[in-house]
């Protein structure tokens, strides 16, 4: 992920541009989508905002080895940081761990996690297709999808996660 | 008897507005030498320890030159924030207020704590941008120099940390300070450009029923809020208590909710996406979901709900000896106005109301205060508060029956749960000794 460029015309043509807009200052600088597109890095769960691209478990497991084990422990069961793989039954207690198979609700979390925060130390360094490998390799890992699905744009929201519907809204009136 | 004893008696008997030593407030200002004598031990008779005063070194010579941005007394080194990751490791970093080192109502900006999940990034205010997009008529871009420009607005409000307080989850009591167990909530004057006036120039898309906010930060910590928050009292904050925000606090600019989530008020704020749903983030539908007795969880619990707890005495602050004390702590609700606080010295059986410090404000830090006569022997501490809305503090019997318990101790920095609001006690042994307790 390269570094954002805001447009330098925008920025150039200065100030007030939204003429006959709200009452206030108006002191936006008006953008075009594709100004916005380096950072907008944001996905939903339905996969709308995933990038074109995909990989596969195989392809993960040679990534997750370089750049996530060292952190992360062999293959992801856990070392200095959080396991990748596993977990206790919820039913286990208040402060059971949570993990990606006992917990998440959405597989696109997992892609939009690893793109936007990891590896920790160098964020966004990964491609897309590395994202989707290593999201593939570890749902694999975790037994949701086979040794041999690819994930894509297409694949990843339709996989079903086991806690989808563990989740209760503590106060509905406030959404 | 002694005239001493006699006055004492008295003053219970009139003046004792709960049990162990709870004193009504008026006793203090009304009742003179002799309730002074009765609760402190003074006596007309002289002191055998005071010596005749003389002037000090320092009262005898010039003082320091004033320096261009003043600094604490070297006396006060010890007031500072306890950090979980002093050294840096890559992982998330707690600084948490001492609150048992000071007073009032908001929190110094150097003692406000601050959580940061990949270190403070060092952010040029003049290259940061703030863009509004997505389901929007107009997607704008927003300098600092622009929003210095808007109509602004001051507050005082809290922002507590979702994970706060989560040693209490612990099925015992765990040994530690108020600011070990309390220390992720703080409190500040916040300044800034209310989101809403940026939005209306934006445009909203009627479709438009969350955004997604994220920060400049390398994890881009990002959270889904409602739109309806957003436009009630979310502001783009950039001072804290007068100055430019803390780097820890969101440099230059942080999303503020009043009342919601710590983690939701978006640090280094430099996206806000308008979207139909929730973009059901790492931090919000993993770490700040709350797992549940029977392995159901909560998701968005946004509010910060009403809570409070003793600061003076606590844990740390031993009691020098009988006689009088003030009784002092901080009460808060992400649903308004603090209404009362009672406060208990015999774990639960008597309360008393407390005495709230003007001005109470919404969403914000209220002091409460109780005059205390320690007799020396045990006690247990407790404050209980509500709020305008009608919400209390649940006991610990209601809250546990609800919310679970640990079943191991766990360690005092790690989090178990999190939304933790009931009570907290402190027990006070023969020797002044104070110990967090259950009760
Ligand atoms: C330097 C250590 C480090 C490295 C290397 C690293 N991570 Fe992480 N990872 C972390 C930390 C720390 C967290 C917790 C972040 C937080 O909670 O704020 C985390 C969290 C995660 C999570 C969420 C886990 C959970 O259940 O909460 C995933 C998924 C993840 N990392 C994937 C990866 C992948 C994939 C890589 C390799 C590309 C990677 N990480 C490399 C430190 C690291």
């Amino acid at each position: 992920m390269s570094t954002p460029k805001l447009p330098a015309m925008a920025l150039a043509l200065g100030l007030g541009s939204g003429a006959a807009l709200a009452a206030g200052p108006n002191l936006g600088i008006p953008l075009e989508p594709a100004d916005i597109a380096a950072w907008d890095i944001s996905i939903q769960p339905d996969g709308t905002g995933l990038p074109i691209g995909g990989g596969t478990p195989a392809q993960g497991a040679r990534i997750f080895a370089q750049k996530c084990a060292l952190c992360h422990g062999e293959n992801g069961k856990g070392g200095v940081f959080a396991a990748l793989v596993g977990g206790a039954p919820l039913s286990g207690g208040i402060d059971t761990p949570k993990t990606i198979a006992n917990f998440w609700g959405y597989p696109t979390t997992v892609f939009d996690f690893i793109r936007r925060a990891m590896p920790w130390q160098q964020p966004r360094s990964l491609t897309d297709n590395e994202v989707y490998a290593l999201t593939a390799f570890i749902l694999a890992q975790n037994k949701l999808i086979g040794e041999d699905d690819s994930m894509n744009a297409e694949t990843l929201p339709k996989v079903r996660m086991p806690n989808r519907d563990g989740f209760i809204i503590r106060f509905p009136d406030k959404i | 008897m002694e005239p001493k004893d006699r006055a004492k008696e008295e003053l219970e008997r009139l003046e004792a507005v709960a049990g162990n030593g709870l004193l009504g407030r008026r006793a203090f200002l009304r009742g003179g030498a002799a309730f002074t004598a009765a609760v402190t031990g003074y006596t007309l008779a002289r002191s055998a320890g005071a010596a005749p005063l003389t002037d000090d070194p320092w009262s005898l010579v010039p003082g320091a030159i004033s320096p261009p941005y003043e600094q604490r007394s070297r006396f006060e080194g010890k007031v500072v924030r306890t950090l979980s990751n002093p050294k840096g490791e890559t992982r998330t970093s707690h600084a948490r207020t001492p609150h048992q080192l000071i007073n009032g109502t908001f929190t110094p900006n150097g003692l406000h704590f601050t959580i940061v999940h990949s270190g403070t990034p060092d952010i040029d205010p003049d290259k940061h941008r703030l863009v509004i997009h997505g389901l929007v008529k107009r997607p704008l871009a927003f300098t600092l120099d622009a929003l210095a420009r808007y109509p602004m607005v001051s507050r005082m409000t809290f922002v507590e940390c979702g994970g706060n307080s989560a040693p209490m989850f612990s099925k015992e009591p765990i040994q530690a300070s108020v600011q070990a167990l309390h220390g992720l909530a703080s409190c500040a004057e916040w300044t800034g450009v209310p989101l809403s006036t940026l939005l209306e120039e934006t445009g909203i898309d009627p479709k438009a029923k969350w955004l997604v906010a994220e920060g400049a930060d390398s994890l881009a910590l990002s959270r889904s809020v409602p739109l309806t928050k957003a436009l009630d009292d979310a502001m783009i904050a950039l001072y804290q208590n007068g100055e430019r925000l803390m780097p820890g606090n969101g440099y230059p600019m942080r999303l503020l909710l009043p009342g919601w989530e710590g983690n939701m008020n978006v640090k280094f704020l430099r996206r806000l996406k308008l979207v139909e749903a929730p973009a059901m983030s790492y931090y919000e539908t993993r770490t700040y979901s709350q797992l549940l007795p029977g392995g159901k969880a909560y998701r968005f619990y946004f509010l910060q709900e009403v809570k409070s707890f003793i600061t003076h005495p606590s844990p740390g602050l031993a009691l020098k000896g009988p006689g009088y004390y003030e009784i002092s702590g901080i009460a808060y609700s992400g649903n308004g106005r603090i209404s009362k606080v009672m406060v208990s010295a015999d774990g639960g059986q008597s309360w008393a109301q407390a005495a709230l410090q003007a001005p109470v404000l919404s969403k914000a830090f209220t002091r409460f205060r109780m005059p205390w006569r320690w007799d020396g022997g045990p006690a247990v501490l407790q404050s209980r508060a509500w709020d305008e809305a009608g919400n209390v503090q649940p006991t610990r019997a209601q809250f546990v029956a609800q919310r679970g318990e640990t079943h191991k101790v766990p360690n005092v920095l790690a989090f178990p749960n999190q939304h933790y609001n009931s009570l907290t006690s402190w027990a006070i042994d023969g020797k002044g000794e104070v110990k967090h307790v259950y009760a």
